[in-house]
């Protein structure tokens, strides 16, 4: 699995410091992922109209300045492969997965960046794939959860949530275990309060928080005398 | 010979363990592919064109330009010219096109022209609704409760209520459909597998034998997916025009607007006491709306069989959208008004809530001493005796403390339906069922019972739901899926269990009826040097397995459950905050199959319950007859810290398990709004008389009087 930290390349987006020990002890008191991430997805579609430098980076490099109409090629790397395509600039990284790419681990439910079950890790850090067009997604490390762990086998984190019951009607759940694998990437010891405040950004309509919560320490336990990875 | 019985405590061995869901791995690792996720190779996306306005007569409809439009492969029309349209977000055409956002752009072309017509979505004053828009019900009474209410020593009044909320299932309504020949195949987000295809077949003009259906994972129904629905007919109608499979799925906007309304309940209630705390008088004027149509009658008041008491109710017809069953249909509606109602008057006598419940209990009849027990144990739980204060917590600071308590009943029971069980020679075990997982944990279930039943490992039965291929199952509602499924499935797994120890029985020197299945052995009862191995057992069996049937067996369920639930609340009276600090939740449902995925149900149910209690309502603007919640920002529910630490208690003792089965899906959804409602009246002083009780209405309620 490929270090976030040294993959990661600002957006421009104004995240919250993430990886310095001051900002692990802010997050743990207010860190609220659902407002980093509606940032986020705001500072990305803006730069569809207002192209600047960060958008003709992000672009392949046959287009000049604008991107489509019409579809364009688009490269993207998922879990570690590289993938190409042709898109409608419009196209969203959620739809990408899961029409063109037939991932669909990642479920679309308000899209709108509201409830999280899009869910996906880029460059270390979980976004809404809902509100992230998959042209700015481009040489980015994007892992969705089909990457966590090979076909019959369990990520620490999912085997957590089914040992916890963290899950009914599942929905929710692929979105949530990559956002608490995303959170224990970055604070491998949470507290139990941590964990409270800081998976905010996904939305259950069954009430699975009670187990997600056991499921989030008991994967950070686990995951810790594992040295953190699968 | 295995008699169709529940085995009795001592000897389960599963049955009624904590053991973790089997299709719990698929969900968790995002490999379950649900509805949504289905794509057949050449699908087509589907997009609706729906009404904006809440009622309106369709004069036009053009489509010329999305057909022109290359990749475009099929258009429907839900609502021709010349009908009318009933509520915002009423399907009037669909489009099916190469992509989703091919779609989206026909969509965007179809131009549809409407006579507006008069509406109503406020359900806020029956009197004032208008002519044939609203209907006053049959009043009930019991007794004289105007002499009563002149009578008592005490009396309370207040007017309640609870708004419109929808289902907001994460899965959104749809289904994908696809043709082969004229035989239909549907993967549909449904709670009723066995059951639609009737309704396919009557739309589209095939035999009912052509239609196939799937859904082996849904997310989440809560009683609005009993249906192929309008857009599920649809999807298969594009799908044969354009000989292409296609997708539908509702957009969020449309599911809000459109898959289910819960409907509203408010009343003007007056009620009295003696000086001791005795209930003698209650009297109740409700309305509420449930869509266009209207809607049942509340039973009021809830459980409590007040002695004198008179009840009348008017339906008011809106265009806010259908209503569809939601979980518990009607009971926590009723369930808040009476508690809180009650709760007032407890508060007028100047007594605990609980003193006060517990001394009329005996109102609730044959479940009187059940309540009592869980009410004391809730108590307990939650340290009710250590915590209560009068209305209004004194303490100093802004953040102001509060208890409250609620109970509720549901009956459960058994839907109808049918499970087969087929043990091959080589030993493997298939239980198969038209029955679906809500997310429940059915499927579990029934690999619970069946491996159970046979004296095996759970992963040694191999379970298959979800097809209606399989043995007809009733629509999962009213919590009647566990009944049904763990009756059929116990009558069919002992079924061919006994056609087994038939085969056996030579080997072992005995007979069928002195055999046993425990541990993967079959051998002789109360001598267990005798046995054979199971698989050795299933080789007699020759090349033929045996295939038995069983359906909803009444001896091995039952209905009717009681629970009780306490909340504890935190509320700053500067903001009007209110969290949901803690709740217990003490629930009896018969025999517990899945310890595990029971309380899952408990807990999950606390959570939905706090949210309608804190934040759902499907807000109704009458100036423009439309929605202005549409959306998950603003049609809120709680987020993982929003929910304080819940507690739950299963009754298991031999008393209720004795009962055999009983549903758990609705009872402990009921109680959440009355319990925090409840709880927010003692921190705070004052009721607020509104559910959702958002900061507003708490800063509103606090203006009359209360702490500040
Ligand atoms: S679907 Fe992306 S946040 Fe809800
Ligand atoms: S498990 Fe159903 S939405 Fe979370």
């Amino acid at each position: 699995m490929a270090d976030q930290d040294d993959l990661h390349h600002s957006t421009g987006s104004g995240e919250p410091g993430d990886d310095n020990s001051a900002s692990d002890r802010e997050s743990s008191k207010g860190f609220s992922r659902r407002q980093f991430i509606k940032g986020t997805g705001l500072a990305v579609s803006a730069s569809v109209f207002v192209p600047d430098g960060l958008l003709k980076a992000a672009m392949p490099e046959e287009t000049p300045g604008v991107s489509g109409p019409g579809e364009v090629p688009v490269r993207l790397r998922i879990n570690g492969r590289e993938h190409q395509l042709r898109l409608e600039p419009r196209v969203t990284l959620l739809d990408a997965l899961r029409n063109r790419l037939d991932m669909t681990g990642a479920k679309k439910v308000c899209d709108r960046a509201t409830c999280g079950a899009c869910t996906v890790i880029m460059d270390g850090h979980p976004v809404y794939s809902c509100t992230v067009l998959a042209i700015d997604a481009q040489g980015k490390s994007i892992e969705t959860i089909e990457g966590l762990a090979p076909e019959g086998k369990l990520h620490p984190v999912s085997q957590a949530f089914v040992d916890n019951d963290a899950q009914q009607c599942g929905f929710c759940t692929p979105g949530f275990v990559m956002a608490v694998k995303a959170f224990l990437d970055k604070h491998p010891h949470p507290t139990y309060d941590e964990v409270r405040a800081s998976l905010g950004g996904n939305l259950c309509r069954c009430g699975t928080y009670m187990g997600i919560r056991k499921a989030a320490l008991e994967a950070a336990a686990k995951m810790a005398g594992k040295g953190g990875r699968l | 010979m295995a008699e169709i019985k529940w085995p009795s405590a001592a000897n389960r061995g599963l049955i009624g363990k904590s053991i973790s869901r089997i299709d719990g791995p698929w969900k968790s690792s995002g490999r379950a592919k649900y509805t949504y996720d289905q794509g057949p190779a050449g699908m087509l996306y589907a997009k609706l064109v729906t009404s904006p306005y809440a009622h309106a007569k369709v004069t036009a409809i053009d489509t010329s330009r999305a057909e022109r439009l290359p990749g475009v492969r099929a258009i429907h029309i839900f609502t021709a010219v010349g009908k009318e349209v009933n509520w915002e977000g009423h399907e009037v055409v669909g489009v099916a096109a190469d992509t989703e956002e091919l779609a989206e752009d026909a969509a965007r072309l179809i131009r549809v022209e409407y006579d507006p017509q008069p509406y109503l979505v406020a359900d806020t004053d029956a009197q004032h609704a208008g002519p044939g828009r609203f209907r006053e019900m049959s009043p009930r009474k019991t007794g004289d409760p105007e002499q009563a209410l002149q009578q008592a020593d005490v009396t309370s009044e207040g007017t309640y209520g609870q708004p419109v909320i929808t289902h907001c299932c994460h899965e959104a309504h749809g289904s994908v459909a696809e043709w082969k020949g004229d035989e239909l195949y549907v993967w549909i987000s449904t709670q009723n597998v066995s059951g639609l295809s009737n309704e396919y077949a009557s739309a589209l003009n095939i035999p009912a034998t052509n239609v196939h259906v799937d859904c082996q994972v849904m997310g989440g129904g809560f009683g609005s997916k009993f249906a192929a629905d309008s857009w599920g007919v649809a999807a298969a109608a594009m799908a044969r025009k354009a000989g292409r499979p296609v997708k539908l799925m509702l957009d969020r906007e449309v599911e809000l607007l459109s898959a289910g309304c819960r409907p509203s309940l408010h009343a003007k209630i007056r009620v009295g006491a003696k000086r001791d705390g005795t209930l003698i008088a209650w009297d109740s004027e409700s309305w509420g709306t449930a869509g266009m149509s209207g809607g049942g009658v509340p039973q009021l008041p809830y459980i409590i069989q007040v002695p004198n008491s008179g009840h009348r109710h008017t339906s008011i017809f809106t265009n806010i959208g259908p209503a569809r069953a939601w979980r518990a249909p009607n009971h926590p509606q009723m369930c808040f008004l009476t508690m809180a109602a009650l709760d007032d008057l407890a508060a007028k006598l100047n007594m605990d809530s609980l003193d006060f419940f517990l001394k009329n209990v005996g109102l609730t009849g044959e479940r009187a001493g059940v309540y009592k027990q869980q009410m004391l144990m809730a108590a307990d739980m939650i340290g009710w005796k250590q915590k209560w204060h009068s209305r209004g917590d004194k303490t100093p600071g802004h953040i102001k403390r509060g208890l409250g308590l609620s109970f509720h009943t549901w009956a459960g029971g058994g839907h109808m339906g049918y499970c087969r069980t087929t043990i091959h020679p080589d030993g493997s075990v298939e239980v198969a069922t038209g029955s679906q997982d809500l997310g429940t944990g059915t499927r579990t279930v029934i690999g619970i019972v069946a491996a159970e039943t046979l004296g095996l490992p759970l992963d040694a039965v191999r379970v298959e739901i979800g097809n209606n291929k399989y043995p007809p199952d009733g629509a999962s509602g009213g919590s009647t899926t566990v009944g049904g499924v763990s009756s059929s499935t116990r009558t069919s797994a002992t079924t061919a269990l006994n056609e087994l120890f038939a085969k056996a029985a030579p080997s072992l020197g005995t007979t069928a009826d002195k055999l046993e299945a425990v541990g993967g052995q079959i051998r002789v009862i109360g001598d267990p040097s005798k046995s054979i191995p199971w698989k050795k057992a299933c080789a007699k069996l020759g090349t033929t397995p045996i295939v038995a049937m069983g359906q909803r067996n009444f001896s091995l369920i039952s209905s009717g459950v009681g629970g009780v639930q306490m909340a504890e609340v935190a509320v700053d009276i500067d903001t009007g905050i209110v969290r949901m600090e803690k709740m217990v939740a003490v629930q009896d449902c018969g025999l517990i199959i899945d310890m595990k995925t029971a309380m899952s149900q408990v807990y999950g149910a606390c959570i939905m319950g706090t949210c309608y209690a804190l934040y759902e309502e499907k807000i109704m603007d009458q100036q423009t007859g439309t929605c202005l919640n549409p959306n998950m920002e603003f049609y809120k529910l709680s987020g993982l810290d929003d929910i304080g630490d819940i507690t739950v208690h299963m009754m298991t003792e031999d008393s209720y398990q004795d009962r055999g089965v009983i549903g758990l899906g609705e009872p402990p959804v009921i109680s959440p709004g009355a319990a925090i409602s409840n709880a927010v009246a003692n921190a705070i002083g004052v009721r607020v008389p509104e559910l959702p009780i958002t900061p507003d209405r708490v800063l509103a309620a606090l203006g009359k009087g209360g702490l500040v």
